[in-house]
C-alpha cells in the first residue's frame, strides 16, 4: 500500500485516495513541433528501475496534482513536491542522492 | 416556490452510536484567493466564524467554514440564508477572480454521535482518525467505503459527514451498518 503525502492537504493519504498521473516534468511538444517530437511526448515514456517522478492526483481529497519521487524497485518515497516546478526541488534530489548515491540526475535511467 | 426535502428527510438510524441525516443545510462553494482579505472577510462574516487553517473546520450549529482545498472553501449557513449570503459575496467580491456556487440541494449531511462514532468512521475511510491525530476541528476529505466524502470532528465528540446528495443512502446506509456492527476497541477513548 503506497502512503503519499498530499504538499496541498499537508496530510498522509492512502493510495485509494489518489490517482496516478503518469511521468512528471514532460516537456509539451504542441503545434509547431516536429512529427517525432509529437510522437515522444504522447507515447514515450521513461520505465526505470529504481528513481522515478510522477504525477499523482488527490482526487477524494482537495483535487490537485502534485509530484512524487519513488523507486520503483522498492516501493521506497523519497518526497512529494508542488507540481508548479519544472524539475525536481533541491531537498527531494538530495533526499534521493542519500539513499541512492549512484543516481545520476534523470529519471531516465 | 417548490417545498426544499433534504436527501434523507432527517432519516435516523438509533443506537449506541447514532446516524441521522442533518436535514437541510445551506452550503456554498467557494473558490478563490485565500491571501485577499476581502475574501476571508466575508467568509467569516457570513459564517461569523473564524477562517480555518489548512486542513480544518470551524462550525458551530448549522454555520461554519470548511478548508476544502488551498482555493476552495465551503461555507454552511442556514438553508434559507443562503440566496442572501450569495447576494453579500457577489457585492464583496467584486472585480475578484472567484467562484461561489449554491451547492445546498446537491449535497447531503450526515451526524453520527455516540461513544465510538470516532471508529465507526475509521472503519470505512483510509484517514488516521487517532485520537491523537484526529481531533474536534479537524476536517478531512476523503473516501466512505466506495464514495467521496468530507468529514469534521465536533467539540462534543459527533462526527458532521458530507457527501454528494446522489450517494446520500448508500453513505447513510454504510454508516448505519459500521454503527450496527459495534466498536472495534482499537482507539481507547
Amino acid at each position: 500500500m503506497l502512503v503519499l503525502h498530499c504538499p496541498y492537504c499537508g496530510v498522509d493519504v492512502d493510495e485509494t485516495d489518489l490517482h496516478g498521473g503518469g511521468e512528471a516534468h514532460l516537456t509539451r511538444h504542441g503545434p509547431g513541433s516536429s512529427d517525432d517530437e509529437f510522437h515522444d511526448y504522447l507515447f514515450q515514456r521513461a520505465n526505470p528501475k529504481g528513481v522515478h517522478f510522477e504525477r499523482w492526483r488527490h482526487v477524494y481529497g482537495c483535487g490537485k496534482y502534485f509530484h512524487a519521487a519513488r523507486c520503483t524497485m522498492t516501493l521506497e518515497v523519497f518526497g512529494t513536491y508542488s507540481a508548479q516546478t519544472l524539475e525536481p526541488p533541491q531537498e527531494i534530489k538530495d533526499a534521493i542522492m542519500a539513499k541512492r548515491p549512484d543516481w545520476t540526475g534523470g529519471a531516465k535511467s | 416556490m417548490s417545498n426544499a426535502v433534504s436527501a434523507l428527510n432527517g432519516l435516523t438510524a438509533a443506537g449506541d452510536v447514532t446516524v441521522k441525516e442533518a436535514g437541510l443545510r445551506g452550503m456554498i462553494t467557494l473558490r478563490g484567493d485565500f491571501s485577499s482579505r476581502k475574501f476571508k472577510n466575508i467568509c467569516t462574516e457570513l459564517s461569523g466564524m473564524g477562517f480555518p487553517e489548512q486542513g480544518k473546520a470551524n462550525c458551530d450549529g448549522d454555520r461554519g467554514l470548511c478548508w476544502m482545498s488551498p482555493d476552495e472553501i465551503l461555507l454552511l449557513v442556514a438553508h434559507d440564508d443562503v440566496a442572501e449570503s450569495l447576494t453579500k459575496i457577489e457585492k464583496a467580491l467584486k472585480g475578484q477572480h472567484y467562484l461561489a456556487a449554491n451547492v445546498s440541494d446537491a449535497r447531503a449531511q450526515i451526524s453520527v454521535s455516540g461513544p465510538f462514532a470516532r471508529e465507526v468512521i475509521a472503519k470505512l475511510a483510509p484517514a488516521d482518525l487517532h485520537p491523537d491525530h484526529f481531533q474536534p476541528g479537524d476536517f478531512r476529505r476523503t473516501r466512505l467505503g466506495q464514495v467521496a466524502a468530507a468529514f469534521w470532528l465536533t467539540e462534543t465528540g459527533a462526527i458532521e459527514i458530507i457527501c454528494f446528495r446522489s450517494v446520500a443512502d448508500y453513505t447513510f446506509r454504510l454508516l448505519a451498518a459500521s454503527a450496527k456492527a459495534g466498536p472495534v476497541g482499537y482507539f481507547t477513548v
